[in-house]
C-alpha cells in the first residue's frame, strides 16, 4: 500500500506503508545508529517524534524481545529506507514488521532517507505527517503539521508506581548495599540494569514523585533518568529536583535528567537545529582531555554561555559542535551528563560513569 | 596533544613487490601517509623496492630509494640520511618486520632513531603468537585454544582434549602446504605427519576449528592519549575458514544486533587499550552464529588490506590519521577532511551498503585449485556502494571484469538439486552462484546454511537477485519490475537478455520513464553534516546529489579496475599521474574506478570520484550528469581502453590517440597494412577464429607458433604451440569465452626481445630508453627480467628500433603513450606488438631516467609539443644508471599452479635494482625479490634436452662458486660427461632417496627446472616445482634467469656494500629536460 510523509515545508515523499495502520502528525527526526532499531523504537525519549533510520537496511536481524528498553515502542511513526523480508538471529522472537503491527506503530518504508535527512539537516527539526490517504491535501494539512507540538510527554513515558530492580551484580559488586534512587522521566531500562549490574538495589519512582517521597526513602545516591521533549515543559518536576539538589545526596542524571537539574538550578536550555541521534557523537572529559564515542538522543540542550560556575561548571563538551554534554556541580555530589552512558544502543564507553557515581556515592559516606 | 617537535626527519618502510595478501593498498597508505607527513613540514625518506608505486614518486617524498628491502641495505640508508624517526607501520607485514629488526638488533636506538607509532613492545605482543594468547588471557578476551605440537602423540592427546575437528597448520611452510582440517584420529594422524615433515623446524600448530563462525572485522584507531574509535566494522559473507581477503565481505555488518556488534566493538577497544597500539589496527573476530561466544582470530597492529577498505567503505583515511597520531596528534585534534566540521574522533556513520569481492586468478591459472582456504590467493578486489545489498552485489559482481554480470554468469542449470547440494560442500570462488542455483531449484535455506554456514539473510538476499530474473523471464516487463530490477541494480544488457529485448529497448524505456540513476555522496556521517569532499556512487530512485560544475574544461579519468595478474598497480600510478597533471593545465578531473586498494580511489586524487563500475552502463550513467569535455583512456590498461567504443558513442570525445587508431594497432589486417607502408618487419602470422583454422595456419607457417587473443593484456590465453594438438587445446580454453575479436596465430620467433615506452605529439616522438629482456622471447615481457639501458644489443639495432618506434607512432597518429616490443634476431629487428596506450613499464623507466613520461603525455594530450616541453625528440641519451625491474611471483599461495614461465604472464609484481653498474643492478634486483642465496650451497639441476649444453655452462659457475649439485639421471650424466660433479638422485617414482626427499630434508638453496617446450605434461618436473615452491626454495625454469642468476651471486662474492641511489634526485634531474 502506498504512504505518504508529508513534512511542514510542504515536502511530499512517497513510499509504502508498514507497520500499523493509522494516520500520525509528529515530530521528524532522524538517528544515525547502524543497529540497535530496536532501543532506539523502545526508547521512551521518542515519544512524540516519529524517527527516520539513516541506516538503509533495518530489521535484518529481527526482534529480540528481551533487549526492549521500556515496556513497548514510543515513536509515533518509524521511517526507513527498507525492512528486511526476513530477520535472521539465533535470538530473534518476531518480525519488526510484527513488532511494529502488534504495538500500533505505522511507518513508511522506501523512501529516500538520506534526501530526508539532508532536508532535516538544513532546515531544521521539522513536524510531518504519515498517511495512507492518497487524496491528501497540502493545504488543509500543512496548518495541522505547524499547529503540532509534543507537549507534555513526561508523564505518559513514566512508570505508574514505584518499583524496584533488584541487584544482579554481573559486571561488579562495587555498589553492593547501596540503595538507588532513579526517577523515571523515560527511563531505558538499562539504566537501572547498569546499576543493578554493579550490585545497587535500584528502586525506580514515577515521574511526578516528589522529592520528599524520594527522600524519605533515604536512598544513598539518586540517579534523574533520560526522557522526552521539551525539559521547560516540566515544570513541576524541575521544582521537585531542585529540592533534591539541596538534599545533598548524591546525584547522577543522564539526558533529560541533566537538563532538569540545569534549570533547576538557574541554568538555561535551548532547542537544537536538529538535535544529535545517534551512535558515533565523540565527547570530552574537560578533567582529562579523554575523548570517548557516546551514544546520543536529544534535541535541546544546556547553554554554556548561561553557566554560572558558582553552581555548575562544564564537564563534557561534544568535540563536533562544542555544545555541552556534562556538567559538575560546585560544591555538590552532583555530576550529570547529556549523553547515554548507558548505551543501548550504541557505544559502551562510556559505562564507566556509573563506576564513578558509586565511587562518589560511597566516598560522600565515608567523609560523613 | 601537540605535535612531537623533536620528529623532523621520517624515514618510511614500503611494502616491497607485490605479492599475493601485500597488495597496492600499501601504495595508497604509504603514498598518503608521506602526504600527511610533508604536510605537517616533515621531510620524508622514502625506501621501497616496488617501482611501479606512486609512494616512490620524487614529489611524495623527499629522498626516494628503490632499494631492496632488507635490513642491511636500510641500516645503510639510516646512517646516509640519519632520520630521527622511523614510521615502520604502512608497508604492510614487510615494512614492521624490518622496522622490528632494527629494533631489536639495538640498531636504531645504537643511531638515534625512534619508531613512530606503535611500540615494538607492542608489535611484538600482537605479533608473537604466545605472548598475543597470553596478553588475552589476561584480560579475558578469548582466543581458539591452539598447542603447537612437535610429534603425533601431542597433537593426538591435546585433539581429544579440545574436541574435533581441528585445524592443523604447519609451522614456516607457504601457502598453508601441509595444513589441514581434521575430523578426527585417522586424519589427525594422516595430516599431522605430513605437516611436521613439511615444516622446516618440525612444527605443527594445532588448533580448535572455529570453520563456520561468523567473521567479523573492526578497523580501530587508537592516539597516544588512549582515545580510540572504531572506524568502521565488516561482516564476512564466507564464515571463517576462508581468508578475509578471499571472501565477499559487506560492510557494516548486516546480521548482528546491537549487542553483537558493541561486544565485540567493545572487546576490540579493549584489545587496543591492552596493547597500547598508536595509530590503526585490525581485530578479527569469529563470533559464534549461534550464541555470543566469540574468539579472538588475530590483531594486525598496522594499516592492512582492511582498513584499505574500511577507508574506502566510510571515507575516514585511516593512513593520514595514523601518520599524524605517529607525529603526537590526538583523535580530537585532528580535522575529518571529509566534513572539515568533524574531527577524526568522531566514529563514521554509513547510510549505504559496501560490498567486496575478491578477483581471484583462476583466470590465469587453469589448473590451479579454485578452493578457498586460509591462504589467500586473491591479487585484488573490486568494491561497491549502494543503498541496499543485493545493488551492492550486483554492482560488484559486473566491476570483476571476469565475464560476469550476475548470478547466472556461471551456468549450474544442468545440476539436480542434489548435485547442487553435494557442490556447495566445496568451498570456492563460484560458491555464490551455486547458492543462487540452489535456490533457483527449490533447494530450502536452512539446507543451504546447513552445509555453507552463509547467514540465512544473505541468501534470501540472493534468492531476491534470483526472484527478479525469473519475474524479467516471466514478463511482462512493466514499469514498476524495471524500476525494482534497477534499484537492485540489475544492468541492462543482463534485463534485456532476460526479457528478450535488445539493451537499447530497456534503456529507452528507463530513459522514458524517468528511471536514472542518482548519485549520492560518501560524506563518513550519513548526512548529519554537509560534507564537500565530492565522493559518490550511484542509486536508483533517489535524488541525485552531485553539485553541478561548469569548468572550463572538465575530463573523465577511467580507472583500471581490480589489481590482476597482468594490469596491476603500475596502471593506477598512470591513471593517478595523468589527473594530477590534467589538473595542473586547469581541468577539472573526474575518476570513475572501483578499487578500494588503490591511490586513484582516495579522496583528494580527483577533484570529483564516483566509485563505480566500469561498464559502459555505469560510466554513461557519470556522462549524462557530469557531462565531461573529454575522456582519456590510455592511462587506465586495457579496462579503459575497453570502453572506448562506448564512449564514443555517448558523444565523448576521447582524448590523445582516437579509437581507429587504436584499433589499427589491434586488428590485424589494418596492422599489417601499417607494417607494409612503414617497411618493418614482423613474423608472419594470420588470424583464425577456429581450431581448424589455427591448424591450418600453423602448419603453413611451420611449428611452433604462438597463439593468442587479441585485445588482451598480460598475454592472457597465449601459448606456444608446438603441435596440431596443442592447438586444438589452447584454442579450446581461448574458446571458453564467446570471442569478440580474432584469434592471432604467429611464427614464434626465438630472439632477443627489446621494448620501448614512447610518447609521440603526432610528428614527434620521444623515446626515454630501450629496454631488453634477459629472457628469451617466449617468456612473457612481464615475467622476464627487464634491463635498462639495453646491455647486449648493438648501436645499430638501438638506432632501428628507434627508427622503427618513430615510424610506427607516427603511422598510428599516436597522441600521447605507446608501448611496442621488438624482437632482435643478430641485427635484424621484428616487431611484436603496439599498444598505443600506458604499459606496465611506464613507472619504471620514468624514474629510472627522471623523464615524466605520463605528464609529458598529457600535456602532449591537451595540444602541446615535445619540442615546446623542453625536450629533444627522439631516443634520449642515456641516464647514468642501471636499473633492472625483476618479476615477483606469488606461486606459493596458489597450490596448484604451474609456475614455469611463458607466453602468458604469471607474476603479480615487481622489483627494480638500480645501480651505476649492470651486476650491481641485477644483485639489487635479485637481493629485493628476496632470492638471498646461498643458506646451504646445496641445489638441484634437472633440464629439458634442448637446455642441457647451457646448463653444463651454468652448473660450471655454480659449482666454482662451491655449490653441491645434485642432478636428475639425463642431466647428471651430461653434467659428468662435461667434467662437472653432478651427484645422481633418484625421479620421484623410484626408490628412496629421491629428489623429492632432498627438497623436503631443507637443505636445497635451489632448483633449476625447465620444462619440455609447450604444455609440460610431466607430473614429475610439475611436483618438483610445486614442492620447491611451497617449501620455500627457489626454483627457477627458464636458463636465462639462471645465467643471469649466477651472474648476479658471482657479483655478490665482491659485493659487500650496497651504493645508495636517490631516485628523487634523478626525477629532479630529468623533469628540467634537455636544456
Amino acid at each position: 500500500m502506498k504512504s505518504f510523509l508529508i513534512l511542514e515545508d510542504g515536502t511530499v515523499f512517497e513510499g509504502s506503508h508498514i507497520g500499523a495502520q493509522k494516520e500520525v502528525v509528529s515530530e521528524i527526526v532522524f538517528n544515525t545508529s547502524m543497529a540497535g532499531y530496536l532501543e532506539v523504537l523502545t526508547d521512551p525519549s521518542y515519544a512524540g517524534q516519529a524517527v527516520c533510520m539513516t541506516y538503509p537496511l533495518i530489521g535484518n536481524y529481527g526482534i529480540c524481545l528481551e533487549d526492549m528498553e521500556s515496556r513497548r515502542p514510543w515513536p509515533d511513526g518509524f521511517i526507513v529506507r527498507e525492512l528486511s523480508r526476513i530477520p535472521s538471529n539465533f535470538r530473534c522472537d518476531i518480525s519488526i514488521q510484527q513488532f511494529l503491527e502488534e504495538h500500533g506503530v505505522p511507518g513508511i518504508a522506501g523512501i529516500d532517507t538520506r534526501a530526508l535527512t539532508r532536508i532535516l539537516r538544513e532546515k531544521g527539526t521539522m513536524n510531518g505527517m504519515i498517511t495512507t490517504d492518497v487524496n491528501y491535501d497540502l493545504e488543509t494539512i500543512i496548518p495541522q503539521l505547524k499547529a503540532y507540538t509534543t507537549g507534555k510527554v513526561v508523564e505518559r513515558v513514566s512508570c505508574d508506581e514505584k518499583y524496584t530492580f533488584a541487584a544482579t551484580g554481573s559486571l561488579s559488586d562495587d555498589g553492593a548495599g547501596l540503595r538507588v534512587a532513579v526517577l523515571d522521566l523515560g527511563m531505558k531500562r538499562n539504566i537501572a540494569k547498569s546499576l543493578a549490574a554493579r550490585g545497587c538495589e535500584v528502586t525506580v519512582y514515577p515521574a511526578q514523585t516528589s522529592a520528599a517521597e524520594i527522600l524519605s526513602d533515604r536512598p544513598d545516591g539518586i540517579m534523574l533518568s533520560n526522557g522526552p521533549g521539551d525539559p521547560k515543559e516540566c515544570t513541576t518536576i524541575i521544582e521537585e529536583i531542585r529540592k533534591l539538589y539541596e538534599s545533598d545526596t548524591p546525584v547522577f542524571a543522564i539526558c533529560l535528567g541533566h537538563q532538569l537539574m540545569a534549570l533547576a538550578t538557574g541554568a538555561d536550555t535551548f532547542k537544537m537545529k536538529y538535535g544529535h541521534r545517534g551512535g558515533n557523537h565523540p565527547v570530552k572529559d574537560l578533567a582529562t582531555g579523554r575523548v570517548y564515542i557516546s551514544s546520543q538522543n536529544h534535541g535541546y540542550v544546556v547553554d554554556m554561555d548561561k553557566l554560572d560556575p558558582k553552581v555548575a561548571t562544564p564537564a563534557f563538551i561534544n568535540v563536533n559542535d562544542g555544545t555541552n554534554e556534562g556538567l559538575s556541580y560546585t560544591g555538590k555530589n552532583i555530576f550529570t551528563v547529556q549523553f547515554h552512558p548507558e548505551a543501548c544502543p550504541g557505544p559502551q564507553d562510556s559505562g564507566f560513569l556509573f563506576d564513578r557515581f558509586i565511587e562518589m556515592i560511597k566516598e560522600g559516606q565515608n567523609h560523613a | 596533544m601537540p605535535k612531537n617537535p623533536n620528529v623532523k626527519r621520517v624515514l618510511v618502510i614500503g611494502s616491497g613487490p607485490i605479492v599475493i595478501g601485500q597488495a597496492a593498498e600499501f601504495d595508497y597508505a604509504g603514498t598518503q601517509a608521506c602526504r600527511s607527513l610533508k604536510e605537517e613540514g616533515m621531510e620524508v625518506i622514502l625506501v621501497n623496492s616496488n617501482p611501479a608505486t606512486i609512494m616512490t614518486d620524487g614529489d611524495i617524498a623527499d629522498k626516494v630509494y628503490i632499494e631492496p628491502l632488507t635490513a642491511k641495505v636500510l641500516e645503510q640508508i639510516i646512517i646516509k640520511e640519519k632520520p630521527d624517526s622511523l614510521l615502520p607501520n604502512m608497508g604492510g607485514q614487510a615494512g614492521l618486520n624490518l622496522g622490528m629488526e632494527l629494533d631489536e638488533s639495538g640498531f636504531l636506538s645504537a643511531h638515534g632513531v625512534t619508531l613512530l607509532g606503535t611500540t615494538a613492545k607492542t608489535i611484538r605482543k600482537a605479533e608473537d603468537r604466545l605472548e598475543f594468547k597470553e596478553t588475552m588471557e589476561k584480560i579475558g578476551e578469548p582466543c581458539a585454544p591452539s598447542l603447537v605440537v612437535e610429534n603425533i602423540e601431542d597433537g593426538v592427546e591435546f585433539a581429544r582434549k579440545i574436541g574435533y575437528p581441528v585445524v592443523l597448520r604447519p609451522a614456516y611452510t607457504l601457502g598453508g602446504s601441509g595444513g589441514g582440517i581434521a575430523h578426527n584420529q585417522v586424519e589427525l594422524e594422516e595430516i599431522l605427519a605430513n605437516g611436521l615433515r613439511l615444516s622446516r623446524v618440525g612444527q605443527v600448530l594445532v588448533e580448535r576449528c572455529i570453520a563456520g563462525w561468523k567473521e567479523i572485522e573492526y578497523e580501530v584507531m587508537r592516539d597516544g592519549a588512549g582515545n580510540c574509535i572504531t572506524v568502521c566494522n565488516m561482516e564476512n559473507i564466507d564464515p571463517v575458514g576462508v581468508h578475509t581477503g578471499d571472501s565477499i565481505v559487506v560492510a557494516p555488518s548486516q546480521t548482528l544486533g546491537d549487542k553483537e556488534y558493541q561486544m565485540l566493538r567493545s572487546s576490540a577497544l579493549n584489545i587496543i587499550n591492552e596493547l597500547e597500539i598508536t595509530g590503526g589496527c585490525n581485530v578479527q573476530f569469529a563470533l559464534h552464529p549461534e550464541s555470543f561466544e566469540y574468539c579472538v582470530i588475530e590483531v594486525n597492529p598496522r594499516v592492512s588490506r582492511s582498513s584499505a577498505l574500511a577507508s574506502k567503505a566510510t571515507g575516514y583515511p585511516i593512513a593520514k590519521v595514523a601518520a599524524k597520531i605517529a607525529l603526537g596528534y590526538t583523535l580530537d585534534e585532528i580535522k575529518n577532511a571529509i566534513t572539515g566540521k568533524t574531527y577524526a574522533s568522531f566514529e563514521p556513520t554509513l547510510d549505504y551498503c559496501v560490498v567486496k569481492i575478491p578477483r581471484l586468478p583462476f583466470d590465469k591459472f587453469i589448473t590451479a585449485k579454485r578452493t578457498l582456504t586460509t591462504q589467500m590467493k586473491a591479487t585484488g578486489e573490486v568494491m561497491s556502494i549502494a543503498n541496499n545489498f543485493e545493488g551492492a552485489l550486483m554492482k560488484a559482481i559486473r566491476s570483476l571484469e571476469q565475464h560476469v554480470d550476475c548470478l547466472r554468469s556461471y551456468d549450474f542449470s544442468a545440476l539436480s538439486p542434489e548435485e547442487l547440494v553435494e557442490r556447495m560442500k566445496i568451498v570456492d570462488d563460484q560458491r555464490i552462484y551455486i547458492i543462487a542455483e540452489a535456490i533457483r531449484k527449490g533447494v530450502d535455506y536452512d539446507t543451504i546454511h546447513e552445509i555453507t554456514m552463509v547467514d540465512h539473510w544473505f541468501i534470501d538476499k540472493i534468492a531476491i537477485l534470483t526472484e527478479m530474473e525469473a519475474a524479467l523471464e516471466k514478463g511482462p516487463l512493466t514499469v514498476e519490475l524495471l524500476k525494482e530490477a534497477k534499484r537492485i541494480e540489475f544492468p541492462d544488457n543482463v534485463i534485456a537478455r532476460l526479457t528478450g529485448k535488445t539493451e537499447d529497448e530497456i534503456k529507452n524505456m528507463r530513459y522514458e520513464n524517468g528511471i536514472t540513476a542518482a548519485f549520492k555522496m560518501v560524506d563518513t556521517c550519513a548526512a548529519e553534516f554537509a560534507a564537500s569532499t565530492p565522493y559518490y556512487y550511484s542509486v536508483f530512485g533517489s535524488e541525485t546529489e552531485v553539485v553541478e560544475t561548469h569548468p572550463k574544461k572538465k575530463v573523465l579519468v577511467l580507472g583500471s579496475g581490480p589489481i590482476r595478474i597482468g594490469q596491476g598497480i603500475e596502471f593506477d600510478y598512470c591513471s593517478v599521474h595523468a589527473t594530477w597533471a590534467f589538473s595542473r593545465e586547469g581541468y577539472e578531473t573526474i575518476i570513475i574506478n572501483n578499487n578500494p586498494e588503490t591511490v586513484s580511489t582516495d579522496f583528494d586524487i580527483a577533484d570529483k570520484l564516483y566509485f563505480e563500475p566500469l561498464t559502459p552502463e555505469d560510466v554513461e550513467n557519470i556522462v549524462n550528469v557530469e557531462k565531461p569535455d573529454g575522456a582519456v583512456v590510455q592511462f587506465g590498461g586495457q579496462t579503459a581502453i575497453k570502453l572506448t567504443e562506448s564512449l564514443m558513442k555517448m558523444g565523448v570525445p576521447i582524448l590523445g590517440t582516437k579509437a581507429e587508431d587504436v584499433d589499427a594497432a589491434e586488428d590485424r589486417e589494418l596492422f599489417d597494412r601499417i607494417l607494409e607502408e612503414t617497411q618493418i618487419p614482423r613474423a608472419a602470422g594470420g588470424t583464425v577464429y577456429t581450431a581448424e583454422e589455427a591448424k591450418e595456419v600453423a602448419n603453413r607457417l611451420g611449428y611452433p607458433v604462438l597463439v593468442r587473443p587479441s585485445y588482451v593484456l598480460g598475454g592472457q590465453g597465449m601459448q606456444i604451440a608446438l603441435s596440431d594438438t596443442e592447438i586444438e587445446e589452447f584454442m579450446a580454453v581461448i574458446n571458453r569465452y564467446e570471442q569478440d575479436h580474432p584469434i592471432l596465430v604467429d611464427k614464434y620467433l626465438q630472439g632477443k626481445e627489446l621494448e620501448v615506452d614512447a610518447v609521440c605529439d603526432g610528428t614527434d616522438i620521444l623515446i626515454p630508453g630501450i629496454m631488453e629482456h634477459i629472457e628469451r622471447t617466449g617468456v612473457h615481457s612481464g615475467d622476464s627480467i627487464s634491463v635498462y639501458p639495453a646491455p647486449t644489443v648493438s648501436g645499430k639495432v638501438k638506432e632501428t628500433i628507434a627508427e622503427y618506434s618513430r615510424r610506427l607512432a607516427k603511422a598510428l597518429h599516436v597522441i600521447g603513450l605507446i608501448n611496442i616490443q621488438f624482437i632482435a634476431m643478430g641485427e635484424e629487428v621484428y616487431v611484436i606488438e603496439v599498444n598505443p596506450r600506458s604499459s606496465r613499464t611506464v613507472p619504471y623507466i620514468s624514474k629510472v631516467t627522471g623523464i615524466p613520461i605520463v605528464d609529458l603525455a598529457t600535456e602532449v594530450i591537451i595540444g602541446k609539443k615535445i619540442r615546446d616541453l623542453g625536450y629533444e625528440p627522439g631516443l634520449q641519451p642515456t641516464a647514468d644508471y642501471f636499473a633492472v625491474k625483476m618479476p615477483v611471483f606469488s606461486f606459493e599461495k596458489i597450490r596448484g599452479a604451474e609456475i614455469s614461465l611463458g607466453p602468458e604472464m604469471k607474476s603479480t609484481g615487481e622489483c627494480l635494482g638500480i645501480a651505476r653498474t649492470f651486476n650491481e643492478a641485477l644483485y639489487k634486483a635479485f637481493l629485493g625479490a628476496g632470492i638471498n642465496l646461498p643458506r646451504h650451497k646445496q641445489m638441484i639441476i634437472t633440464v629439458k634436452d634442448a637446455d642441457k649444453g647451457e646448463a653444463i655452462g651454468v652448473a660450471r659457475r655454480f659449482e666454482k662458486l662451491g655449490y653441491i649439485i645434485y642432478a636428475t639421471r639425463s642431466t647428471a650424466a651430461a653434467l659428468n660427461e662435461a667434467g662437472v660433479k653432478a651427484r645422481k638422485v633418484n625421479k620421484i617414482s623410484q626408490e628412496s632417496p629421491t629428489v623429492m626427499d632432498l627438497i623436503l630434508g631443507h637443505k636445497i638453496d635451489l632448483v633449476i627446472d625447465t620444462p619440455t617446450q609447450g604444455r609440460d605434461k610431466n607430473r614429475d618436473g610439475f611436483l618438483i616445482r610445486r614442492t620447491s615452491i611451497e617449501t620455500g626454495v627457489n626454483c627457477i625454469t627458464a636458463m636465462d634467469t639462471a645465467v643471469a642468476l649466477v651472474t648476479s651471486l658471482e657479483n655478490a662474492e665482491s659485493q659487500r656494500e650496497l651504493t645508495l641511489v636517490d631516485i628523487a634526485s634523478i626525477a629532479r634531474r630529468g623533469s628540467k629536460g634537455n636544456d
